[in-house]
């Protein structure tokens, strides 16, 4: 009984951390973004076809929490863009048993909605998360995020981070 | 500058014909792609979809993805290896190099149906297009009168060609793809323009990467049609032309460095070469990252762009690593390029209003030249001299 209740404990632990980071992007609060990950962590960006093909490449690249930052300000500052809504869905999280050391590996999956003014909504990017949680404190933190979008082909451009 | 070019059906079924069939080459992918008997690629020359594909004997063909029976576009995978191709409707099957080997009920089932008598198998293979590789590039064309690559890219372009694609091996480093709901000749418009990046592109006027106050030229061959903007990076400081744009961002100071930490790795003082090869593919050279970007026509109002980021096979890993940081800059989601592909847009949006209505194209005089500054369009003139004499308009 104490293990479930554990184990219910970190999953709601892991679907907050989720939800909080959907709810800032959402909500266009981008300074929050790099809070949610490790100071040496790395987010990518990576297409289904470029990850079963073994090739590196990704959409957007950042191996630390200073070059998320360094996105953030690029978007609010030196990108031109149209304005739009961003709506995540996350579901279906999966945590793996632990892999050693105090890591969680986690995946779910994403769909990202994107409203441009007079347009009607649209699937900007759908795929899953793959996901290596460390624990800072009593905090659950991403050291990695790769999100894994299923088209090769994306509408336009991919402004705010997945 | 007529706004009916960006929308008119008619105009891009002619330039389906006349510029993406006619005697030119268009990029269809990269050697390393299929480097053994048996790999093949999708691809496109202008809308129609292609198989690259690399033969027994090692040679590489370029077919036309279309069943010869019922016109299938028969092959689904983006990428793999196989012995041959088979359509899946009636199961036709062709050999790596087109050639129609088998056609199943040939002699009919107990005696009823098959093929007539006369019918000749090596009469219905796949199109196959002419074929030009050049140090690991691969051309094709539809049309058979297409001239040697060489002198079809001109001694000017060759040298810019030959100083990324120097003979040294390639590895491709992956792939980006975005759909722009935008004229597909509004890309090439933008990448030879060189007046709109001192402008639009505030992290490239920041960091000094592409300015109007840096030494730069704009070069094309004798007809226009290809053309490169090649400029050497600045420093990110206050002087009279940076002061002078409204966006330079003097204060901006990347929070990790490494995003942008570019080594020399070609001859000359040139740290951005950005190539544009008539019908259908820009070659990017900027800093460390190098891609290609092949135009695919979807439509009149829109078009695919396909990316390929490459390095060399004998790259470090460390310059691997420095080619997709700096991938950053660039794709669908790149610090950059992410202006052009909303810019695109928002010009189709403006220019599709009125067909009838004109827009200008003046900065720089009236002139085709080659230019030593930035503050030009002649490159664009000089696309659309060549465009009216192909398309006879």
């Amino acid at each position: 009984m104490a293990r479930v209740q554990r184990d219910l404990a970190l999953r709601l632990a892991i679907e907050e951390l989720y939800t909080e980071y959907a709810h800032a992007l959402d909500n266009f609060e981008l300074e929050q973004w790099p809070e949610f990950f490790t100071d040496d962590c790395l987010y990518q960006i990576v297409s289904r076809e470029n990850l079963e093909r073994g090739m590196p490449l990704a959409l957007m690249r950042c191996e630390s929490k200073a070059m998320l930052a360094d996105r953030v300000v690029t978007i609010r500052q030196t990108q031109m863009f149209a304005p739009r809504a961003i709506r995540h869905l996350v579901s279906s999280l999966r945590i793996a048993p632990a892999t050693g050391s105090d890591g969680l590996d986690v995946q779910a999956n994403y769909a990202v909605l994107e409203t441009l003014v007079d347009e009607e909504t649209r699937i900007l990017s759908a795929g899953r998360y793959i996901d290596r949680l460390v624990r800072e404190g009593d905090v659950l933190k991403f050291k990695s995020r790769t999100c894994v979008y299923d088209s090769v082909l994306v509408p336009n451009s991919i402004i705010y981070p997945l | 500058m007529p706004y009916w070019v960006y929308s008119d059906p008619d105009v891009y079924a002619r330039e389906q014909s006349r510029i993406f069939s006619g005697p030119y080459w268009n990029y269809v992918a990269l050697e390393a792609e299929i480097p053994n008997p048996g790999d093949f690629v999708r691809s496109h020359v202008g809308e129609r979809p292609v198989i690259v594909v690399r033969d027994k004997d090692r040679a590489i063909g370029v077919m036309l993805n279309r069943c010869a029976h019922r016109g299938v576009e028969f092959c689904r995978s983006n990428w793999g290896n196989t012995r041959s191709f088979t359509c899946p409707y009636h199961q036709w099957t062709y050999d790596l190099r087109g050639n129609l080997t088998g056609v199943p009920f040939r002699r009919g089932v107990n005696g009823n149906g098959g093929m007539p008598e006369d019918f000749e198998p090596a009469a219905h293979g796949l199109v196959r297009l002419e074929v030009a590789t050049r140090h690991g590039v691969i051309f094709a064309s539809f049309d058979r009168s297409v001239p040697p690559l060489e002198s079809y890219l001109g001694s000017a372009m060759l040298h810019y060609f030959d100083r990324v694609f120097d003979g040294r091996a390639l590895r491709v480093l992956g792939y980006s793809r975005q759909r722009i709901r935008a004229n597909w000749k509004l890309m090439f418009e933008n990448i030879k323009d060189p007046y709109h990046a001192s402008l639009l592109h505030v992290f490239l006027v920041t960091f000094g990467l592409f300015r109007a106050d840096q030494p730069s030229q704009v070069r094309m061959d004798e007809s226009g049609m290809h053309c490169v903007l090649v400029s050497s990076k600045g420093e990110q400081k206050l002087n009279e032309t940076t002061s002078a744009m409204a966006n330079f961002r003097a204060g901006f100071k990347l929070g990790d460095p490494r995003l942008l930490q570019p080594v020399r790795e070609f001859p000359g003082a040139a740290t951005v070469v950005m190539q544009t090869l008539w019908p259908n593919i820009i070659i990017q050279q900027q800093s460390n990252t190098l891609a290609m970007r092949q135009l695919v026509p979807r439509g009149p109002e829109q078009f695919d762009l396909m990316w390929t980021f490459f390095g060399y096979a004998d790259d470090s890993a460390e310059m691997i690593q420095r080619r997709l940081r700096q991938a950053n800059l660039m794709g669908p989601a790149g610090l950059v390029s992410i202006d052009d592909g909303e810019v695109m847009e928002f010009s189709q949006q403006g220019v599709r209003q009125r067909p009838g209505d004109t827009g200008m194209l003046e900065m720089g005089g009236r002139g085709v030249d080659d230019q030593d500054h930035m503050v030009t369009e002649a490159a664009i003139r000089a696309f659309y001299r060549h465009y009216r004499r192909v398309m006879e308009l």
